[in-house]
């Protein structure tokens, strides 16, 4: 019974999805990640085991040739979503559900042949960077001696692109500068001519003029025909290059919504938050939300936004919303229609 | 509730979960630690008494770890050995704790005196610390005062610099500038807010000096400095056996200092699972 | 700051710690003597038989009679000239001994610092890399062991087996105290070398596989290292590219810091194998109450300790740019 009612909409969903892309480009998702769980297994004072739950039933399509941004405050558990795709999460980390990339389904051993080559991350800050190590060995990364001078050619062609001087490359990290710094994570992705790329928080501490050139970078691979993921908890500058916009709140993804969806007051978005999130923003109406994200290791029966949702009916403080498909986006909320 | 009755009769500490396991080492240890002191305390002197009949015998079921050259069973002597190393070493920490404790607090009181803390911590790292345990024996006049002297002067550096670290991190905290705000006085924020923080780390300091100050006695002893050669002490045990070796009465040697390296193992797992009951984070690897 | 001025400053700082240091320690350790029950007079006839009249000589000799503080700036201005004293039981100039037992020790300090530095990196990488693993557990096990045995016990050990049983190598005390490495032949000298230098360096070898093996845990839960196998890095390439490069360095620091233990250690094993080295002169020196020497040799281990931890600091301050990076971030 419980299990039928859970598919269907999914195959709804799947269907609903691919018709929206359709408007824009006729491809499958690149990337489809569904009721993705991550959680991981703590041991608190006087080592008691506690479980915590970071990520639950998460669901987001990439597509070629558009740039989705995953928006929600930060540490939230973002990050872990682009380590979950990467499979590059530590031990104690506990991972369920079903990654598709390319159309075949994207196991552990999978991502480990695909993170590098097909899949690369964008790194969020310079401690992503080996502070030993000369900035173009980093760039070129670890190849083949064979490969060497080839790629060597390529690091030279991408930093001239992004007006890196020569200099640069014999330089540690520490010398770097947070522009520099920007440009380089960013060439590490496309040295590697990846066709999915994750970008973690790649704008914070920014000036306008680095964020604009920073944001542009990947308004030219998704051009290009990558697909790119921008995890951020800038909504303003995600609005900027977006396709779509993945609102992510305490683990989860509570509505996709497409970019023009963001205008006036917000009637065209779905979920109360994104309302909220849309209407907080100076140059609206300024309003803060009232309360704050439930702690991670809170045990919520009903809706994640139940608290703080000023629409909230006694349904919603039972069993998760299920994902619905609404005028061209989807929306876990009981409202929606 | 069916499934915790199936995972108890997995393996030996199988069943149980990383808490349980780690208090059952702590006690377990305890209780083998606190067995040797009793029971080397109660044997007393009748058991070592000289006997030519049974001398030079090689372990056996007799004599597990054999006898020496007076006929003297080589297990009494050791559990001995262990007794008194385990309370040197426990008085030595103790003292050290002590230091470490006035030290720390000292440290917090001001900019001077933290300058002449960490400026005595530095001297007394500046001397291989085996050779300063000796010059302050020597110094108190040798003997078994000297050697617990020795070792108990020179066990606190260490502590006093993780004591010290802490302090700077606790006094950037709110809530004590909080208390400066209203007036509280050096002495009252060191010994309100910032000595109850340091306990538990006092404590697995004062826990892991232990094993250090057992070695240290052993050794100090083993050269010659300090207990006479009449006090059932491992280094002097040992200190005996190398006139030996060439004959090779190897027990002698083999049993005693075998026991002192698990007494000293002991310590060290009490201390590393007490530090992971303390902080969660280690308990990861 | 420049450069120049750096290093200026730091040799500044440096020199000014070393002098304060020498005549703390000096100040110290001769006022420790002092008061002390040791009798200068008594130690050095020893069981010889002596007159009243010649006992006096040697007690104005000693100075018995003198104020301590002025015996000790007649004292510390011999040593500023260089003049250590004489040694009561070598009958030598003190600093002759310290020259000859050093260099013996130095050498076997050297070869087992070495030894342990090579092995217990090695070790400890392999156990970092392969964490919870049973080579990480086997490794964990060998190296809690050894940091909980006695040196002695442990030198005594390798003499059982080695020399008693196996009869490789000499049995200790066979070699008079007296006789100077001139008169060994380069072929016995090794023979009493490698069994010392063997101990010495397990003893180490515990601390630095332990170090490098945390050390590496860091590093590869690093944000780097996350970055690295995000790229598609793995393996002992992974390790090679990232991990080695950044335990090296703290590990040689750590190396450096350790001179303290290391002549600890070299004490206890000198004495087990009848090394005619410092270690072993030092016992004696104190056994025997030969004060002079006793002090000597307080302050050639310090400077001994005092220049591993100054290597250690310009490793941390002038060749990690990883120092460089903090500051920059702070």
């Amino acid at each position: 019974m419980g299990n039928k009612a859970e598919i269907n909409p999914k195959k709804e969903l799947s269907t609903g999805l691919e018709t929206v892309a359709g408007d824009r480009k006729k491809t499958e998702a690149l990337l489809t990640v569904e009721d993705l769980s991550l959680s991981f297994t703590q041991y608190a004072s006087g080592l008691r085991q506690t479980e915590l739950k970071v990520i639950s039933n998460l669901s987001i399509q990439a597509y070629k040739g558009e740039i989705l941004a995953i928006v929600g405050s930060s540490g939230s558990g973002k990050s872990l979503l682009a380590h979950a795709i990467l499979g590059i999460l530590p031990l104690n980390a506990k991972l369920d559900g079903k990654m598709e990339y390319d159309g075949k389904k994207l196991t552990q051993e999978r991502k480990k042949e695909m993170r590098g080559k097909e899949i690369a991350l964008i790194p969020q800050a310079i401690t992503y960077l080996d502070p030993l190590m000369k900035i173009s060995n980093q760039v070129i990364g670890s190849v083949e001696k064979e490969k060497e001078s080839i790629m060597k050619k390529l690091q030279r062609e991408v930093f001239q692109r992004y007006g890196l001087k020569p200099e640069v490359e014999r330089m540690l990290p520490h010398e770097l500068s947070g522009g520099m710094t920007r440009r380089v994570l960013v060439s590490t992705a496309v040295i590697s001519s990846s066709k999915l790329i994750i970008a973690d928080e790649p704008t914070p501490g920014l000036d306008d003029k680095t964020l604009n050139e920073t944001l542009s970078y990947f308004k030219d691979m998704a051009d290009k025909g990558c697909a790119v993921i921008l995890i951020t908890h800038d909504i303003e500058a995600a609005l900027k290059i977006s396709h779509k916009i993945a609102v992510f709140y305490a683990g989860t993804v509570l509505e996709v919504a497409n970019v023009e969806d963001f205008k006036n007051n917000g009637e065209n978005l779905r979920h109360p938050y994104t309302r909220a999130l849309w209407n907080a923003l100076p140059q609206n109406k300024f309003q803060a939300i009232k309360g704050h994200q439930p702690m991670q290791d809170e045990v919520i029966d009903g809706c994640i936004f139940y608290d703080r949702c000023s629409k909230k009916k006694a349904i919603c403080s039972r069993g998760i919303p299920q994902l619905k498909q609404v005028n061209g986006g989807v929306v876990r909320c009981n409202n929606a229609s | 509730m069916s499934t915790a009755v199936v995972t108890v009769n997995r393996g030996l500490f199988g069943g149980l979960n990383l808490r349980k396991k780690t208090l059952l080492i702590i006690g377990s240890t305890s209780l083998l630690l606190l067995a040797i002191v009793v029971s080397s305390v109660f044997l007393g002197e009748e058991p070592l008494q000289t006997n030519f009949g049974s001398k030079n015998l090689a372990p056996s079921l007799e004599h597990p770890f054999g006898t020496d050259w007076m006929g003297r069973d080589m297990f009494i002597r050791t559990l001995e050995g262990l007794g008194l190393s385990i309370l040197v070493g426990g008085l030595a920490s103790t003292i050290s704790t002590l230091l470490t404790v006035i030290l720390g607090l000292l440290s917090s009181a001001g900019k001077t005196a933290d300058s002449f803390v960490s400026w005595l911590v530095d001297l007394f790292l500046s001397i291989p610390h085996l050779l300063l345990i000796v010059l302050i024996s020597i110094g108190i006049g040798g003997g078994a005062a000297g050697v617990i002297t020795g070792v108990a002067l020179t066990h606190w550096p260490s502590l006093t610099r993780v004591v010290r670290a802490e302090t700077k991190q606790l006094k950037t905290q709110e809530y004590i500038h909080i208390s400066r705000n209203l007036g509280r006085s050096k002495w009252w924020i060191a010994t309100r807010h910032i000595l109850p923080h340091l306990v538990p780390q006092i404590l697995l300091g004062t826990i892991l000096m232990f094993p250090h100050a057992i070695l240290h006695e052993a050794s100090v002893t083993f050269l010659g400095f300090g207990l006479s050669p009449h006090e059932p002490a491992i280094g002097i045990i040992l200190s005996e056996s190398m006139r030996y070796l060439s004959a090779g009465y190897w027990w002698l040697a083999f049993f005693p200092g075998l026991s002192l390296l698990i007494v000293v193992l002991a310590f060290d797992m009490i201390g590393e699972n007490l530090g992971k009951l303390i902080n969660p984070k280690i308990a990861h690897e | 700051m420049s450069n120049n001025e750096k290093i200026a400053s730091f040799i500044g700082k440096k020199a000014l710690r070393l002098t304060s240091l020498l005549i703390i320690v000096c100040f110290a350790s001769f006022m420790l003597i002092q008061y002390s029950p040791i009798d200068p007079v008594r130690a050095y006839i020893g069981e010889m038989p002596v007159t009243a009249e010649h006992k006096a000589k040697l007690e104005a000799y000693w100075g018995v009679n003198t104020p301590p503080q002025e015996k000790f700036l007649n004292w510390a201005g011999d040593i500023l000239k260089g003049d250590f004293g004489t040694s009561l039981i070598y009958r030598t100039p003190v600093i002759d001994v310290i020259e000859e037992r050093f260099t013996a020790s130095l050498i076997l300090m050297g070869i087992s610092w070495l030894l342990s530095g090579i092995m217990g990196f090695a070790l400890g990488i392999i156990a970092g890399a392969n964490q919870g693993t049973w080579v990480d557990k086997a490794i964990k096990t060998y190296c809690y062991a050894l940091a909980a045995a006695p040196t002695f016990w442990l030198a005594l050990l390798l003499l059982i087996v080695f020399s008693v049983y196996l009869g490789w190598f000499p049995i200790g005390l066979r070699v008079p105290i007296g006789v100077t490495a001139d008169n060994v032949t380069f072929f016995d000298w090794l023979k009493r070398l490698i069994l010392p230098a063997i101990t010495l360096s397990l003893l180490d070898i515990a601390k630095i596989t332990m170090f490098t093996r945390e050390k590496l845990i860091e590093v590869l839960s690093s944000d780097y290292v996350l970055f690295a196998k995000a790229r598609g890095e793995k393996g002992l390439d992974l390790i090679l590219r990232h991990g080695v490069r950044n335990v090296a360095l703290p590990a040689i620091t750590l190396q450096f810091l350790g001179f303290s233990e290391l002549f600890g250690g070299t004490v206890l094993v000198e004495q087990v194998f009848s090394y005619p080295g410092i270690g072993q002169t030092a016992v004696s020196a104190g056994l025997k109450s030969d004060v002079p020497l006793l002090l000597g040799i307080v302050i050639f281990s310090t400077l001994f300790v005092f220049f591993g931890n100054l290597i250690a600091d310009i490793i941390y301050e002038f060749i990690d740019p990883r120092i460089k990076q903090q500051e920059a971030l702070v």
